[in-house]
């Protein structure tokens, strides 16, 4: 009873921002360019809390992440187009965002193991080299159409998709977190030394966290493909995988939640700023500043909704029960 | 029976040796202390024997139920698996995670359920969530940190913060416990008390200590053999009176006498 009550209150969130969205569009409030800003905010979700998993709770710093957004989106796009007449748009969609998510996930091993092997900031370096020779990979490769990009991608996803889809990877990252496996990725943030001393296989642990965080990230750009049925490798430059490392910074280090209020907030100050075309990157990087200047560990720090005043609210049970 | 053989161990830092053919032999539920003056390469042994760094040359052998392990050159977590805890001198708690879950970390060696049913919480997870919380909570009960299950690990006293670094090295199982002065920053209260808590996990848990301190009340009372170390070299070893007379240690200590002119 008691669980089916937590899931219960977990889904609460979910379940009313998946309604909220479908009777605002069913009343015509919603129309397609804010739909397209819904868009972009759940990949971004998507992506960020992926890097979140990498950056703020294994505590390894990853630039690259655009790139294996860029492995997603082209793979999915690829399949979609080719795959898309033969079994079905929907079909070749959903094959294509799975086969998009684990090429992105065996490219992350790929760099994983080299890298994570060693302390400190190589993996950095090497993500971002990474990302950046994707992105030119894609640019000179017959099948990928260079600089033009891929287009006329069959516009599958629509909310539902996308709720789907973002929901999924919050979940699945938040039930990774808060396992073992999830926990030995924090011990190895936490202190790498005592990990070790403890039995963690601190190697091993970086390695899964950053799999799964390229995983997700694939996942994102699969469906950022679909929706916008439009890429070009430009789109997944070095600017774009500075733009997620903002989010996840902005949100807090460490706390899924935060990530998503940052994607929802950083997507309403560009929206807003978008009809003051001169003088936007100055206001955004300047709320940037500001955010870092009085909020020096983000938004939420390393803490979710759930354990703030907010959550306590809702849940009003004993707070230290079950307290792993 | 022999627990810990460990044959001419040697560490080198570039020119310098911290640790030179150190030899030592542990048997089964002993309870070993490690002395010596600061710099005299105590903490470099330990490390050397968790894997922190590999042996420059020599042998370390474990021996549990008769199987022989190297465990020279083999990784910390290797080495951790093999039967071998440790607590550090300038505790490395996981400070922002709580006290049941630096606890709780360590009980995960062989993980009880696989990548799928991690992300998805399958069936096999809550059962074995509940379990570790459980038992974690009973080692810390042990360490009389029970009460202290919620709190960050930073915001324990420091002597609270050594208890728990040894209930987070309890929680890997070892069949060795290496510990690196227990008692340093405590007062003579809280380091009788801990004294007496070293002799009890030992009978309870089937442990065998080796342990770094300088605190020499704890030492002598305690211990049955001490292996004495100055500049990386075994300069003595026995039992705590036979070490307390030996000129070699008082020399280490103290200084060798000035023959008067």
């Amino acid at each position: 009873m008691a669980t089916f009550k937590r899931v219960g209150l977990r889904a609460l969130p979910f379940v009313a921002s998946y309604l909220i969205v479908l009777g605002l569009m069913n009343a015509g409030v919603i129309n397609d360019y804010v739909f397209s800003i819904i868009v972009t905010i759940c990949v971004n979700i998507i992506l960020a809390s992926s890097l979140n998993l990498v950056t703020g709770f294994t505590g390894q710093f990853s630039l690259g992440h655009a790139g294996f957004m860029a492995v997603g989106a082209y793979t999915c796009a690829l399949i979609c187009i080719n795959l898309g007449p033969v079994v079905g748009e929907v079909p070749a969609f959903l094959i294509g965002m799975f086969a998009g998510a684990l090429a992105a996930a065996v490219i992350g091993t790929l760099v994983g193991l080299p890298t994570l092997r060693l302390r400190g900031d190589y993996l950095a370096i090497a993500t971002l080299g990474m990302a950046e020779i994707i992105r030119v990979v894609m640019l000179n490769l017959h099948i990928t159409n260079g600089a033009a990009g891929l287009s006329g991608i069959p516009q599958v996803v629509d909310w539902n998709w996308v709720f789907l889809f973002t929901a999924l990877t919050l979940v699945v990252l938040w039930n990774y977190i808060r396992s073992s496996q999830g926990r030995r990725a924090i011990a190895v943030r936490e202190d790498e030394i005592a990990a070790e001393a403890i039995g963690v296989n601190t190697t091993a642990a970086k390695v899964q966290a950053f799999t799964i965080g390229a995983f997700f990230a694939g996942i994102g750009g699969g469906l950022y493909a679909s929706y916008f049925f439009l890429i070009k490798p430009d789109q997944f430059g070095f600017l774009k995988s500075i733009d997620i490392l903002v989010i996840v910074v902005l949100g807090g280090l460490g706390s899924l939640s935060g990530t998503v209020i940052a994607a929802i907030l950083l997507a309403i100050v560009s929206t807003v700023l978008a009809e003051f075309s001169d003088v936007r990157m100055i206001i955004y990087s300047l709320v940037l500043v500001l955010i870092m200047i009085f909020r020096p560990g983000g938004l939420m720090g390393s803490r979710e909704i759930s354990d703030t005043i907010l959550g306590r609210v809702f849940k009003r049970g004993k707070a230290t029960e079950g307290a792993l | 029976m022999s627990l810990l053989n460990v044959s001419k161990l040697t560490r080198n830092f570039g020119g310098l040796t911290a640790v030179f053919e150190a030899s030592l032999h542990i048997d089964k539920g002993e309870l070993i202390g490690l002395i010596g003056p600061n710099g005299a390469g105590k903490t470099t042994l330990f490390n050397v024997l968790t894997g922190v760094y590999p042996p420059s040359s020599g042998t370390i052998e474990l021996e549990i139920d008769g199987h022989v392990t190297s465990l020279g050159g083999k990784s910390p977590h290797r080495i951790c698996a093999a039967g071998v805890g440790r607590t550090f001198q300038n505790i490395r708690l996981f400070k922002d995670l709580t006290v049941l879950e630096n606890v709780a970390i360590a009980l995960q060696q062989n993980v009880p359920y696989n990548l799928f049913a991690a992300l998805f919480h399958l069936p096999p997870y809550g059962a074995s969530e509940r379990r570790i919380a459980e038992e974690s909570r009973q080692l810390l009960d042990r360490v009389g940190l029970g009460a202290k299950a919620g709190d960050l690990a930073r915001n324990l006293s420091y002597g609270e913060q050594r208890h728990l670094e040894i209930a987070r090295a309890l929680a890997t199982k070892p069949s060795l416990l290496l510990l690196d002065e227990p008692a340093a920053g405590m007062n003579p209260a809280e380091t009788a008390e801990l004294t007496g808590l070293i002799a009890q996990l030992r009978e309870e848990f089937g442990l065998t200590i080796l342990l770094i301190e300088h605190d020499m009340s704890l030492v002598m009372k305690i211990c049955e053999r001490i292996y004495v170390l100055d500049h990386g070299i075994v300069i003595a070893s026995g039992t705590p009176s036979e070490v307390r007379n030996n000129p070699k240690v008082i020399e280490a200590y103290l200084g060798e006498e000035v023959p008067r002119a």
